[in-house]
């Protein structure tokens, strides 16, 4: 690296030279270097010009002034503001002057105890070793409602210890939560890290989830099929009283509005498909009833099937 | 990084051969390139902070070996507790938990009540 030249050492003056030595010295070395009085010498023009940027420079006081205190450079260009000798010796750099015989780590104590007492005498002595803490991962399972509609749930994390997530209705299975400032303390002052809760959904007997809506499959008798009827139909904010129209069938369904996933806009619906459940152990009487009836209505429900 | 000429041009009014001493009392530790010294930026600050140790603060060379070290000295602890600092960031949630109860509390332990 070439060291370049101070404009003192340009114009051949002293770092304290007056105004009137520093054009005096210009004016002889500008007539010496003038191109136009040099024409066979290309390096002239260089000289000359350096001459130029250095009384340029050291002529206007207030240029030189801030020159002498470092703020700029020789070429009037602003230099980067001062690294303290701290800022290079906390980091890797710094360890070139670690004193002779190395730190025994094995003796933390000392050396907690050591850094509280100074802590304690110097406010803020220890702001330089903050740390954030460390983001803490936990998994919480939630049920089926909960996820639908949102809600609190309390995560405990030790007997005495524990957590308030708030669920937002409608999160995913395996979506994780960020609680801000939940995780690990901070060390030496430094920011606490967060908590990162990945939400596990427990299935539900009998509810699906098809994006913002809610499946359910409703057992109802021949009876309720044939005549219709009102039941009672779980929905995840309670149960309701539904009509089941006359003539249903396994498979009608049925739409429950903004009974679905509890979002504030446009929740969701619950979705109800129907079933007709006939028993297992027939009742005699609507057997025997069948059997006439029956050969007086006949009628093929697989009629327009493919031949498999 | 810059070299000898230029650090001396970039603190005016530093004397070469006061930083030669200070270099050879091994206050300040430039690279060794070519027979020249290559300055590096902690070296480079660590100049100024001399200078102003020994010009602004009028400490001399007697004394200033003894400030250096000690400066050395917190600094060295400060790098050293940092890293274990950055060793206990890197502890799983249980451990550092236990490390923290585990301190010593900052007012010291309860004196015995009878």
């Amino acid at each position: 690296m070439a060291a370049t030249q101070t404009p003192y050492q340009v114009l051949g003056v002293k770092p304290d030279a007056s105004a009137d030595e520093i054009r005096k010295a210009y004016r002889k070395l500008a007539k010496q270097f003038h191109p136009d009085l040099n024409p066979g010498k290309p390096e002239a023009e260089t000289q000359f010009k350096s001459i130029s940027a250095a009384y340029d420079l050291l002529s206007d006081p207030e240029k030189r002034a801030r020159y002498d205190r470092g703020e700029i450079d020789e070429s009037g260009a602003e230099r980067p503001p001062r690294g303290y000798y701290r800022g290079h010796a906390e980091g890797a750099q710094g360890w070139k002057y670690q004193p002779e015989g190395e730190m025994d780590l094995g003796d933390l104590e000392d050396l907690f105890a050591a850094f509280g007492s100074a802590g304690r005498r110097r406010r803020g002595a220890g702001e330089g070793f903050r740390a954030r803490g460390a983001d803490q991962h936990f998994t919480l399972t939630i049920d089926f409602a909960t996820a639908a509609t949102g809600g609190k749930q309390r995560l405990s994390l030790a007997p005495d210890e524990w957590l308030d997530v708030t669920i937002p209705p409608g999160i995913e299975d395996g979506q994780v939560l960020r609680l801000r400032g939940k995780g690990g303390a901070g060390f030496c002052g430094g920011q606490p890290g967060d908590a990162l809760i990945e939400v596990h959904i427990a299935p539900h007997p009998l509810f699906r989830r098809d994006g913002n809506n809610i499946l359910l499959e409703l057992p109802i008798s021949l009876a309720e099929a044939v005549l219709g009827a009102r039941v009672s139909v779980p929905t995840v904010t309670g149960p309701v009283t539904m009509t089941i129209p006359k003539g249903s069938d396994t498979g009608s369904q049925l739409r429950l509005r903004g009974k679905g996933i509890q979002r504030k806009t446009n929740p969701g619906d619950e979705i109800v498909t129907l079933r007709v459940f006939v028993g297992q152990s027939t009742d005699p009487e609507l057997a025997e009833f069948l059997e006439k009836w029956a050969p007086r209505h006949p009628h093929d429900p697989r009629q327009g099937m493919p031949p498999a | 990084m810059i070299a000898f000429e230029d650090l001396l041009h970039r603190f005016h009014g530093l004397d070469r051969r006061e930083v030669a001493r200070w270099v050879e009392n091994r206050w300040v530790l430039p690279e060794r390139r070519n027979d020249t010294w290559i300055f590096h930026e902690v070296d480079v600050a660590r100049v100024e902070l001399i200078r102003e140790i020994r010009h602004e603060y009028a400490i001399g060379d007697e004394a200033l070996p003894l400030v250096l070290g000690l400066l050395d000295q917190v600094y060295d602890l400060r790098r050293q507790l940092r890293r274990i600092c950055d060793a206990l960031a890197a502890q799983p949630p249980e451990v550092q938990a236990a490390i923290r109860r585990a301190f010593p509390s900052k007012t010291g332990p309860e004196p015995p009540r009878d």
